[in-house]
Protein backbone atom coordinates (compact mmCIF):
# COMPACT_ATOMS: atom_id res chain seq x y z
CA UNK A 1 0.00 0.00 0.00
CA UNK A 2 1.16 3.34 -0.56
CA UNK A 3 2.29 5.99 1.97
CA UNK A 4 -0.64 9.01 1.53
CA UNK A 5 0.88 11.01 4.96
CA UNK A 6 3.82 10.30 6.31
CA UNK A 7 5.52 12.23 9.00
CA UNK A 8 9.13 11.25 10.71
CA UNK A 9 10.26 12.80 14.08
CA UNK A 10 7.98 15.45 14.39
CA UNK A 11 8.84 17.79 17.18
CA UNK A 12 6.66 20.83 18.20
CA UNK A 13 7.70 23.10 21.06
CA UNK A 14 5.73 26.38 21.77
CA UNK A 15 6.88 29.11 24.10
CA UNK A 16 6.00 28.43 27.70
CA UNK A 17 3.79 31.70 28.68
CA UNK A 18 3.26 30.22 32.17
CA UNK A 19 5.47 33.03 34.93
CA UNK A 20 8.56 31.74 36.29
CA UNK A 21 12.19 31.19 35.78
CA UNK A 22 13.83 28.56 34.17
CA UNK A 23 10.53 27.18 32.36
CA UNK A 24 11.60 26.09 28.82
CA UNK A 25 9.24 25.87 25.88
CA UNK A 26 6.26 23.54 26.00
CA UNK A 27 6.74 20.16 24.29
CA UNK A 28 3.52 19.55 22.24
CA UNK A 29 4.72 16.81 20.10
CA UNK A 30 7.66 14.86 20.85
CA UNK A 31 9.03 12.22 18.19
CA UNK A 32 6.26 11.41 16.30
CA UNK A 33 6.63 8.70 13.64
CA UNK A 34 3.47 7.92 11.43
CA UNK A 35 2.62 6.82 8.01
CA UNK A 36 -1.31 6.45 6.78
CA UNK A 37 -1.54 4.04 4.05
CA UNK A 38 -4.15 4.71 1.01
CA UNK A 39 -7.37 3.56 1.43
CA UNK A 40 -6.96 3.58 5.50
CA UNK A 41 -9.66 4.98 8.00
CA UNK A 42 -7.08 6.23 10.44
CA UNK A 43 -8.27 7.11 14.13
CA UNK A 44 -6.22 9.44 16.09
CA UNK A 45 -6.98 9.13 19.67
CA UNK A 46 -5.28 10.60 22.63
CA UNK A 47 -6.67 12.60 25.92
CA UNK A 48 -6.97 16.42 25.61
CA UNK A 49 -3.57 17.89 24.90
CA UNK A 50 -2.42 15.21 23.57
CA UNK A 51 -1.05 16.65 20.69
CA UNK A 52 -3.51 15.45 18.26
CA UNK A 53 -4.60 18.90 17.02
CA UNK A 54 -0.94 20.55 16.82
CA UNK A 55 -0.21 17.46 14.64
CA UNK A 56 -2.92 18.26 12.40
CA UNK A 57 -2.01 21.94 12.47
CA UNK A 58 1.06 20.69 11.00
CA UNK A 59 0.15 18.95 8.60
CA UNK A 60 -2.47 21.79 6.99
CA UNK A 61 0.54 23.83 7.61
CA UNK A 62 -0.78 26.06 10.25
CA UNK A 63 1.70 25.80 12.73
CA UNK A 64 5.92 25.30 11.93
CA UNK A 65 7.81 21.62 13.12
CA UNK A 66 10.09 22.48 15.27
CA UNK A 67 12.41 19.30 13.94
CA UNK A 68 11.23 16.09 11.29
CA UNK A 69 9.36 16.64 8.42
CA UNK A 70 5.78 15.72 7.77
CA UNK A 71 4.39 14.90 3.68
CA UNK A 72 1.16 14.30 2.33
CA UNK A 73 1.11 12.87 -0.84
CA UNK A 74 5.10 12.89 -1.03
CA UNK A 75 4.84 16.53 -1.12
CA UNK A 76 6.12 18.74 2.22
CA UNK A 77 3.31 20.04 4.42
CA UNK A 78 4.49 23.32 4.11
CA UNK A 79 3.84 23.59 0.07
CA UNK A 80 0.32 24.63 -0.53
CA UNK A 81 0.09 22.00 -3.20
CA UNK A 82 -0.05 19.26 -0.76
CA UNK A 83 -3.47 20.26 0.08
CA UNK A 84 -5.04 20.06 -3.46
CA UNK A 85 -5.75 16.63 -2.94
CA UNK A 86 -6.87 16.48 0.43
CA UNK A 87 -10.12 17.67 2.45
CA UNK A 88 -10.22 19.33 6.11
CA UNK A 89 -12.94 19.88 8.74
CA UNK A 90 -11.61 21.54 11.41
CA UNK A 91 -13.02 20.48 15.23
CA UNK A 92 -14.99 23.57 15.22
CA UNK A 93 -16.84 24.98 12.09
CA UNK A 94 -16.96 28.75 11.87
CA UNK A 95 -17.32 29.94 7.64
CA UNK A 96 -18.13 33.44 6.39
CA UNK A 97 -21.48 33.98 8.26
CA UNK A 98 -22.20 37.00 5.00
CA UNK A 99 -22.18 33.69 2.58
CA UNK A 100 -24.83 31.15 1.67
CA UNK A 101 -23.79 27.63 1.15
CA UNK A 102 -23.49 27.48 -2.21
CA UNK A 103 -21.41 30.71 -2.51
CA UNK A 104 -19.20 29.18 0.57
CA UNK A 105 -18.96 26.13 -1.60
CA UNK A 106 -18.07 27.84 -5.35
CA UNK A 107 -15.07 30.17 -3.19
CA UNK A 108 -13.71 27.22 -2.02
CA UNK A 109 -13.75 25.42 -5.20
CA UNK A 110 -12.85 28.02 -7.40
CA UNK A 111 -9.87 28.01 -5.12
CA UNK A 112 -9.37 24.39 -6.34
CA UNK A 113 -9.36 25.32 -9.40
CA UNK A 114 -12.34 23.15 -10.65
CA UNK A 115 -13.49 24.44 -13.94
CA UNK A 116 -17.26 26.19 -13.65
CA UNK A 117 -18.99 23.56 -15.30
CA UNK A 118 -17.96 20.94 -12.98
CA UNK A 119 -17.84 23.28 -10.05
CA UNK A 120 -21.97 23.71 -10.09
CA UNK A 121 -22.02 19.48 -10.16
CA UNK A 122 -19.80 19.36 -7.28
CA UNK A 123 -21.99 22.07 -5.33
CA UNK A 124 -25.02 19.86 -6.05
CA UNK A 125 -23.25 16.34 -5.28
CA UNK A 126 -22.10 17.39 -1.58
CA UNK A 127 -24.94 19.14 -1.00
CA UNK A 128 -26.87 16.33 -1.54
CA UNK A 129 -24.36 13.92 0.02
CA UNK A 130 -24.67 15.93 3.64
CA UNK A 131 -28.95 16.46 2.82
CA UNK A 132 -28.35 20.27 2.04
CA UNK A 133 -29.75 21.07 -0.56
CA UNK A 134 -33.05 22.69 0.56
CA UNK A 135 -31.34 25.04 2.31
CA UNK A 136 -28.56 25.74 0.24
CA UNK A 137 -29.35 29.64 -0.01
CA UNK A 138 -30.34 29.87 2.95
CA UNK A 139 -27.13 32.06 5.13
CA UNK A 140 -25.29 29.83 7.16
CA UNK A 141 -25.26 31.98 10.26
CA UNK A 142 -29.30 31.10 10.38
CA UNK A 143 -27.98 27.49 10.66
CA UNK A 144 -28.22 25.05 13.34
CA UNK A 145 -24.77 23.45 14.89
CA UNK A 146 -25.14 20.30 12.90
CA UNK A 147 -26.18 21.75 9.74
CA UNK A 148 -23.13 23.94 9.87
CA UNK A 149 -21.30 20.99 10.85
CA UNK A 150 -22.49 19.25 7.74
CA UNK A 151 -21.46 22.59 5.59
CA UNK A 152 -18.07 22.31 6.97
CA UNK A 153 -18.26 18.32 5.65
CA UNK A 154 -19.59 19.96 2.32
CA UNK A 155 -16.60 22.37 1.90
CA UNK A 156 -13.98 19.09 2.93
CA UNK A 157 -15.63 17.11 0.06
CA UNK A 158 -15.69 19.72 -2.66
CA UNK A 159 -12.60 19.04 -4.68
CA UNK A 160 -13.49 15.15 -4.64
CA UNK A 161 -10.30 14.73 -2.14
CA UNK A 162 -8.32 11.85 -1.58
CA UNK A 163 -7.55 12.34 1.84
CA UNK A 164 -9.57 13.92 4.24
CA UNK A 165 -8.56 15.36 7.73
CA UNK A 166 -11.34 15.66 10.44
CA UNK A 167 -10.78 16.80 13.82
CA UNK A 168 -13.11 15.55 16.17
CA UNK A 169 -16.42 15.65 13.38
CA UNK A 170 -18.48 14.16 15.63
CA UNK A 171 -18.25 16.47 18.80
CA UNK A 172 -21.46 18.20 20.23
CA UNK A 173 -23.49 16.60 17.40
CA UNK A 174 -26.38 14.48 18.60
CA UNK A 175 -26.82 11.07 17.95
CA UNK A 176 -28.61 11.51 14.42
CA UNK A 177 -25.96 13.85 13.16
CA UNK A 178 -22.99 12.07 14.57
CA UNK A 179 -24.74 8.90 12.87
CA UNK A 180 -24.87 10.94 9.89
CA UNK A 181 -20.95 12.15 9.74
CA UNK A 182 -20.08 8.46 10.23
CA UNK A 183 -22.19 6.55 7.20
CA UNK A 184 -20.11 9.78 5.32
CA UNK A 185 -17.24 8.49 6.69
CA UNK A 186 -17.80 4.81 5.74
CA UNK A 187 -18.91 5.67 2.31
CA UNK A 188 -16.19 7.55 1.71
CA UNK A 189 -14.27 4.14 3.18
CA UNK A 190 -16.17 2.25 0.13
CA UNK A 191 -15.01 4.82 -2.35
CA UNK A 192 -11.29 4.18 -1.71
CA UNK A 193 -10.39 7.69 0.25
CA UNK A 194 -8.35 7.90 3.06
CA UNK A 195 -9.25 9.39 6.19
CA UNK A 196 -7.36 10.87 8.96
CA UNK A 197 -9.32 11.49 11.81
CA UNK A 198 -9.49 12.64 15.72
CA UNK A 199 -12.05 11.70 18.19
CA UNK A 200 -12.94 10.85 21.42
CA UNK A 201 -15.88 8.58 20.81
CA UNK A 202 -13.93 5.60 20.84
CA UNK A 203 -16.97 3.06 20.35
CA UNK A 204 -17.49 5.10 17.21
CA UNK A 205 -13.42 4.58 16.42
CA UNK A 206 -13.69 1.17 17.01
CA UNK A 207 -16.66 0.43 14.23
CA UNK A 208 -15.13 2.41 11.60
CA UNK A 209 -11.46 2.96 11.92
CA UNK A 210 -8.89 -0.06 10.32
CA UNK A 211 -5.86 1.14 11.86
CA UNK A 212 -5.84 4.00 15.19
CA UNK A 213 -2.60 5.34 16.73
CA UNK A 214 -2.60 7.06 20.53
CA UNK A 215 -0.94 9.46 21.28
CA UNK A 216 -0.31 10.62 25.00
CA UNK A 217 1.82 13.40 26.49
CA UNK A 218 2.95 14.44 22.71
CA UNK A 219 4.25 11.00 22.23
CA UNK A 220 2.68 7.96 20.45
CA UNK A 221 2.11 5.13 22.88
CA UNK A 222 0.34 2.71 20.11
CA UNK A 223 0.02 2.22 16.61
CA UNK A 224 -1.85 -0.45 15.18
CA UNK A 225 -5.13 -2.23 13.91
CA UNK A 226 -8.10 -1.86 15.65
CA UNK A 227 -8.39 -5.75 16.01
CA UNK A 228 -4.85 -6.24 17.67
CA UNK A 229 -5.15 -3.88 20.13
CA UNK A 230 -8.46 -5.37 21.11
CA UNK A 231 -6.90 -9.10 20.80
CA UNK A 232 -4.12 -7.79 22.91
CA UNK A 233 -5.50 -5.82 25.53
CA UNK A 234 -8.09 -8.29 25.83
CA UNK A 235 -10.57 -5.62 26.35
CA UNK A 236 -12.99 -3.32 24.46
CA UNK A 237 -10.61 -0.16 22.34
CA UNK A 238 -12.51 2.39 25.45
CA UNK A 239 -10.33 0.02 28.12
CA UNK A 240 -7.45 -0.51 26.31
CA UNK A 241 -6.96 3.43 25.49
CA UNK A 242 -7.69 4.40 29.33
CA UNK A 243 -4.50 1.47 29.93
CA UNK A 244 -2.62 3.38 27.48
CA UNK A 245 -2.72 6.46 28.53
CA UNK A 246 -2.31 4.88 32.33
CA UNK A 247 -5.50 5.51 34.00
CA UNK A 248 -5.75 4.33 37.69
CA UNK A 249 -9.50 4.26 38.73
CA UNK A 250 -9.54 5.26 42.12
CA UNK A 251 -10.06 2.85 44.66
CA UNK A 252 -13.41 2.92 46.43
CA UNK A 253 -13.33 5.17 50.53
CA UNK B 1 -4.47 34.85 -9.33
CA UNK B 2 -7.23 32.76 -9.29
CA UNK B 3 -7.04 32.43 -5.71
CA UNK B 4 -6.20 36.09 -5.19
CA UNK B 5 -9.18 37.11 -6.94
CA UNK B 6 -11.47 34.29 -5.07
CA UNK B 7 -10.16 36.17 -1.93
CA UNK B 8 -10.93 39.68 -2.83
CA UNK B 9 -14.06 38.21 -4.02
CA UNK B 10 -15.69 37.63 -0.93
CA UNK B 11 -13.94 40.68 0.98
CA UNK B 12 -15.91 43.23 -1.43
CA UNK B 13 -18.87 40.64 -1.12
CA UNK B 14 -18.55 41.20 2.91
CA UNK B 15 -18.18 44.57 2.70
CA UNK B 16 -21.72 45.22 0.62
CA UNK B 17 -23.34 43.02 3.05
CA UNK B 18 -23.05 44.83 6.26
CA UNK B 19 -24.47 47.56 7.21
CA UNK B 20 -21.85 49.95 8.71
CA UNK B 21 -20.38 50.98 5.24
CA UNK B 22 -23.70 52.10 3.71
CA UNK B 23 -24.05 54.22 6.70
CA UNK B 24 -20.65 55.89 6.12
CA UNK B 25 -21.31 55.82 2.54
CA UNK B 26 -24.75 57.55 2.49
CA UNK B 27 -23.57 60.26 4.93
CA UNK B 28 -20.74 62.01 3.44
CA UNK B 29 -23.04 61.58 0.23
CA UNK B 30 -25.80 63.47 1.88
CA UNK B 31 -23.49 65.92 2.95
CA UNK B 32 -21.98 66.35 -0.29
CA UNK B 33 -25.40 66.60 -1.95
CA UNK B 34 -26.86 69.07 0.71
CA UNK B 35 -23.47 71.01 0.92
CA UNK B 36 -23.13 71.35 -3.23
CA UNK B 37 -26.60 72.75 -3.14
CA UNK B 38 -26.53 75.57 -0.87
CA UNK B 39 -26.31 78.69 -2.77
CA UNK B 40 -24.09 81.68 -1.43
CA UNK B 41 -25.20 84.71 -3.52
CA UNK B 42 -22.75 82.69 -6.23
CA UNK B 43 -19.55 83.95 -3.99
CA UNK B 44 -16.78 82.53 -5.94
CA UNK B 45 -14.88 82.12 -2.59
CA UNK B 46 -17.76 80.59 -0.51
CA UNK B 47 -18.35 77.96 -3.43
CA UNK B 48 -14.84 77.27 -3.53
CA UNK B 49 -14.72 76.73 0.12
CA UNK B 50 -17.43 74.06 0.23
CA UNK B 51 -16.02 72.53 -2.84
CA UNK B 52 -13.02 72.38 -0.39
CA UNK B 53 -14.97 71.26 2.23
CA UNK B 54 -16.94 68.55 0.01
CA UNK B 55 -13.51 66.80 -0.72
CA UNK B 56 -12.15 67.10 2.41
CA UNK B 57 -14.80 65.23 3.75
CA UNK B 58 -14.95 62.81 0.91
CA UNK B 59 -10.79 62.32 1.96
CA UNK B 60 -11.63 61.76 5.78
CA UNK B 61 -14.40 59.13 4.88
CA UNK B 62 -12.48 56.94 2.60
CA UNK B 63 -9.71 57.29 4.88
CA UNK B 64 -12.17 55.75 7.70
CA UNK B 65 -13.57 52.66 5.01
CA UNK B 66 -9.85 51.98 4.04
CA UNK B 67 -8.65 51.85 7.44
CA UNK B 68 -11.34 49.87 9.32
CA UNK B 69 -12.41 47.64 6.60
CA UNK B 70 -8.38 46.34 5.97
CA UNK B 71 -7.92 46.50 9.93
CA UNK B 72 -10.14 44.20 10.63
CA UNK B 73 -9.91 41.50 7.54
CA UNK B 74 -6.94 39.11 9.09
CA UNK B 75 -8.04 39.44 12.99
CA UNK B 76 -11.51 38.74 12.30
CA UNK B 77 -10.44 35.96 10.21
CA UNK B 78 -8.30 34.29 12.88
CA UNK B 79 -10.73 34.89 15.75
CA UNK B 80 -13.62 33.57 13.51
CA UNK B 81 -11.20 30.80 13.07
CA UNK B 82 -12.72 31.01 9.18
CA UNK B 83 -8.79 31.29 8.31
CA UNK B 84 -8.05 27.56 8.93
CA UNK B 85 -10.62 25.88 6.57
CA UNK B 86 -9.59 28.64 4.09
CA UNK B 87 -5.57 27.61 4.21
CA UNK B 88 -5.95 24.61 4.55
CA UNK B 89 -6.59 24.46 0.72
CA UNK B 90 -3.91 24.45 -1.95
CA UNK B 91 -3.65 28.81 -1.12
CA UNK B 92 -0.85 30.59 -0.26
CA UNK B 93 -0.15 32.43 2.59
CA UNK B 94 1.38 35.49 0.46
CA UNK B 95 -1.96 35.14 -1.93
CA UNK B 96 -4.23 35.77 0.75
CA UNK B 97 -2.55 38.76 2.09
CA UNK B 98 -2.99 40.20 -1.74
CA UNK B 99 -6.46 38.94 -1.50
CA UNK B 100 -7.21 40.62 1.00
CA UNK B 101 -5.27 44.14 -0.38
CA UNK B 102 -7.14 43.87 -3.73
CA UNK B 103 -10.54 43.10 -2.08
CA UNK B 104 -9.92 45.80 0.19
CA UNK B 105 -8.51 47.77 -1.95
CA UNK B 106 -11.03 47.40 -4.92
CA UNK B 107 -13.59 48.65 -2.37
CA UNK B 108 -12.47 51.78 -1.75
CA UNK B 109 -12.29 52.19 -5.44
CA UNK B 110 -15.62 51.67 -5.91
CA UNK B 111 -16.74 54.19 -3.03
CA UNK B 112 -14.17 56.63 -3.98
CA UNK B 113 -16.12 56.82 -7.92
CA UNK B 114 -19.20 56.90 -6.46
CA UNK B 115 -17.76 59.64 -3.88
CA UNK B 116 -16.64 62.02 -6.75
CA UNK B 117 -19.65 61.02 -8.96
CA UNK B 118 -21.99 62.56 -6.38
CA UNK B 119 -19.59 65.48 -6.42
CA UNK B 120 -18.89 66.15 -9.64
CA UNK B 121 -23.00 66.03 -10.56
CA UNK B 122 -23.29 68.90 -7.99
CA UNK B 123 -20.11 70.68 -9.35
CA UNK B 124 -21.04 70.23 -13.00
CA UNK B 125 -24.76 71.36 -12.55
CA UNK B 126 -24.04 74.29 -10.53
CA UNK B 127 -20.59 75.47 -12.55
CA UNK B 128 -21.97 73.88 -16.15
CA UNK B 129 -18.52 72.58 -16.59
CA UNK B 130 -16.23 69.53 -15.85
CA UNK B 131 -13.10 69.17 -16.08
CA UNK B 132 -12.49 65.14 -16.86
CA UNK B 133 -8.67 65.41 -16.55
CA UNK B 134 -8.29 67.08 -12.93
CA UNK B 135 -11.68 64.61 -11.93
CA UNK B 136 -9.60 61.86 -13.12
CA UNK B 137 -6.31 62.55 -11.66
CA UNK B 138 -8.01 63.48 -8.51
CA UNK B 139 -9.45 60.51 -8.11
CA UNK B 140 -6.53 58.33 -9.52
CA UNK B 141 -4.12 59.36 -7.05
CA UNK B 142 -6.47 59.44 -4.26
CA UNK B 143 -7.30 55.16 -4.95
CA UNK B 144 -3.45 55.18 -5.24
CA UNK B 145 -2.97 56.93 -1.88
CA UNK B 146 -5.29 54.44 -0.37
CA UNK B 147 -3.43 51.76 -1.83
CA UNK B 148 -0.67 52.17 0.42
CA UNK B 149 -2.91 52.88 3.32
CA UNK B 150 -4.39 49.79 2.58
CA UNK B 151 -1.16 47.71 2.27
CA UNK B 152 -0.13 49.66 5.69
CA UNK B 153 -3.10 49.03 7.65
CA UNK B 154 -2.42 45.14 6.87
CA UNK B 155 0.74 45.22 7.88
CA UNK B 156 -0.79 46.97 11.09
CA UNK B 157 -2.83 44.09 11.23
CA UNK B 158 -0.38 41.37 11.38
CA UNK B 159 1.90 43.37 14.12
CA UNK B 160 -1.05 44.58 16.45
CA UNK B 161 -3.05 42.02 18.14
CA UNK B 162 -6.91 44.04 17.99
CA UNK B 163 -7.76 45.62 15.31
CA UNK B 164 -9.03 48.63 16.94
CA UNK B 165 -5.35 49.56 18.40
CA UNK B 166 -4.22 48.69 14.87
CA UNK B 167 -6.59 51.16 12.81
CA UNK B 168 -5.83 54.02 15.77
CA UNK B 169 -2.01 53.78 15.59
CA UNK B 170 -2.40 53.93 11.60
CA UNK B 171 -5.16 56.68 11.76
CA UNK B 172 -2.54 58.71 13.56
CA UNK B 173 0.45 57.83 11.48
CA UNK B 174 -1.45 58.82 8.29
CA UNK B 175 -3.00 61.77 9.08
CA UNK B 176 0.75 62.39 10.97
CA UNK B 177 2.24 61.94 7.61
CA UNK B 178 -0.40 63.97 6.00
CA UNK B 179 -0.19 67.36 7.77
CA UNK B 180 3.95 66.85 8.71
CA UNK B 181 5.52 64.26 6.03
CA UNK B 182 6.04 67.18 3.57
CA UNK B 183 7.62 69.68 6.14
CA UNK B 184 9.96 67.14 7.80
CA UNK B 185 12.85 68.34 5.49
CA UNK B 186 12.96 71.82 6.28
CA UNK B 187 12.53 70.67 9.70
CA UNK B 188 15.82 68.89 9.24
CA UNK B 189 17.81 71.76 7.52
CA UNK B 190 17.30 73.69 11.14
CA UNK B 191 18.31 70.95 13.31
CA UNK B 192 21.96 69.70 13.78
CA UNK B 193 23.87 66.19 14.58
CA UNK B 194 22.11 63.05 14.96
CA UNK B 195 18.67 64.76 15.04
CA UNK B 196 18.70 66.27 11.84
CA UNK B 197 20.16 63.07 10.17
CA UNK B 198 17.24 61.09 11.85
CA UNK B 199 14.78 63.57 10.99
CA UNK B 200 16.15 63.43 7.23
CA UNK B 201 15.88 59.29 7.63
CA UNK B 202 12.42 59.53 8.31
CA UNK B 203 11.57 62.47 5.65
CA UNK B 204 12.88 59.57 2.84
CA UNK B 205 11.30 56.42 4.45
CA UNK B 206 8.39 57.47 4.78
CA UNK B 207 5.70 57.27 2.39
CA UNK B 208 4.57 60.55 0.76
CA UNK B 209 0.99 60.33 1.52
CA UNK B 210 0.34 64.32 1.00
CA UNK B 211 1.66 64.42 -2.55
CA UNK B 212 -1.74 62.73 -3.72
CA UNK B 213 -3.57 65.05 -2.36
CA UNK B 214 -4.25 66.74 -5.25
CA UNK B 215 -8.10 68.61 -4.19
CA UNK B 216 -6.86 72.06 -5.40
CA UNK B 217 -6.72 71.35 -8.82
CA UNK B 218 -10.20 71.04 -8.69
CA UNK B 219 -11.25 73.69 -6.12
CA UNK B 220 -9.10 76.08 -7.68
CA UNK B 221 -10.04 74.92 -11.09
CA UNK B 222 -6.36 74.78 -12.03
CA UNK B 223 -5.63 72.57 -15.06
CA UNK B 224 -4.80 68.85 -14.92
CA UNK B 225 -1.18 68.17 -13.42
CA UNK B 226 1.92 66.74 -15.89
CA UNK B 227 0.72 63.19 -16.86
CA UNK B 228 4.89 61.92 -16.07
CA UNK B 229 4.31 63.29 -12.51
CA UNK B 230 0.94 61.68 -12.16
CA UNK B 231 2.64 58.24 -13.51
CA UNK B 232 5.76 58.75 -11.62
CA UNK B 233 3.57 59.40 -8.31
CA UNK B 234 1.12 55.93 -9.50
CA UNK B 235 4.79 53.99 -9.77
CA UNK B 236 6.11 55.56 -6.17
CA UNK B 237 2.82 54.33 -4.42
CA UNK B 238 2.61 50.70 -6.12
CA UNK B 239 6.26 50.32 -5.34
CA UNK B 240 5.60 51.27 -1.63
CA UNK B 241 2.55 49.09 -1.28
CA UNK B 242 4.54 46.33 -2.66
CA UNK B 243 7.04 47.03 -0.15
CA UNK B 244 4.44 46.87 2.25
CA UNK B 245 3.22 43.52 0.99
CA UNK B 246 6.35 42.10 1.15
CA UNK B 247 7.16 43.38 4.37
CA UNK B 248 3.26 41.68 5.70
CA UNK B 249 4.17 38.35 3.81
CA UNK B 250 7.11 38.22 5.36
CA UNK B 251 6.05 38.56 9.32
CA UNK B 252 3.03 36.45 8.41
CA UNK B 253 4.31 33.32 6.31
CA UNK B 254 5.92 31.37 9.32
CA UNK B 255 3.50 32.95 11.72
CA UNK B 256 1.48 30.05 14.06
CA UNK B 257 -2.13 30.08 13.70
CA UNK B 258 -2.24 27.77 16.66
CA UNK B 259 -5.00 29.01 19.57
Amino acid sequence: MSAVLEIHDLRVEFPNRELGKGKGPKLAVDGLNLRVNSGEVFGFLGPNGAGKTTTMNVLLGFVNATAGSASIFGVNVRQPIARQRIGYLPELTYYYKFLNTEELLRFYARIFRIPRREREKRIDAVLKLVELEESRKRLIKTYSKGMQQRVGLAQALINNPDLLILDEPTSGLDPLGRMKVREIIQRLKQEGKTVFFSSHELGEVETICDRVAILHEGKLRVEGSVADLVKEYQCDLEHAFLKIVGYQPKSRV
Amino acid sequence: MNNIFAVAGVVVKELYRRKDFYVLFVLTALITLILGSVSFFNDDRIVRYLKDVCLLLIWISSLVIAVTTTARQIPAERESRTIFPLLAKPMGRGEFIVGKFVGCWAACGVALIVFYFFFGVISASREHTLPLGPYFQAIWLHWICLGIIVAMVLLGSIVFAAPSSNATICLIVIVGIMFAGGHLNGVAIGMRGAGGVIVYAIYYLIPHLEWYDVRDLIVHDWGAIDWFICAGATIYGLLYAGFLLGLTWLVFRRKSLAV
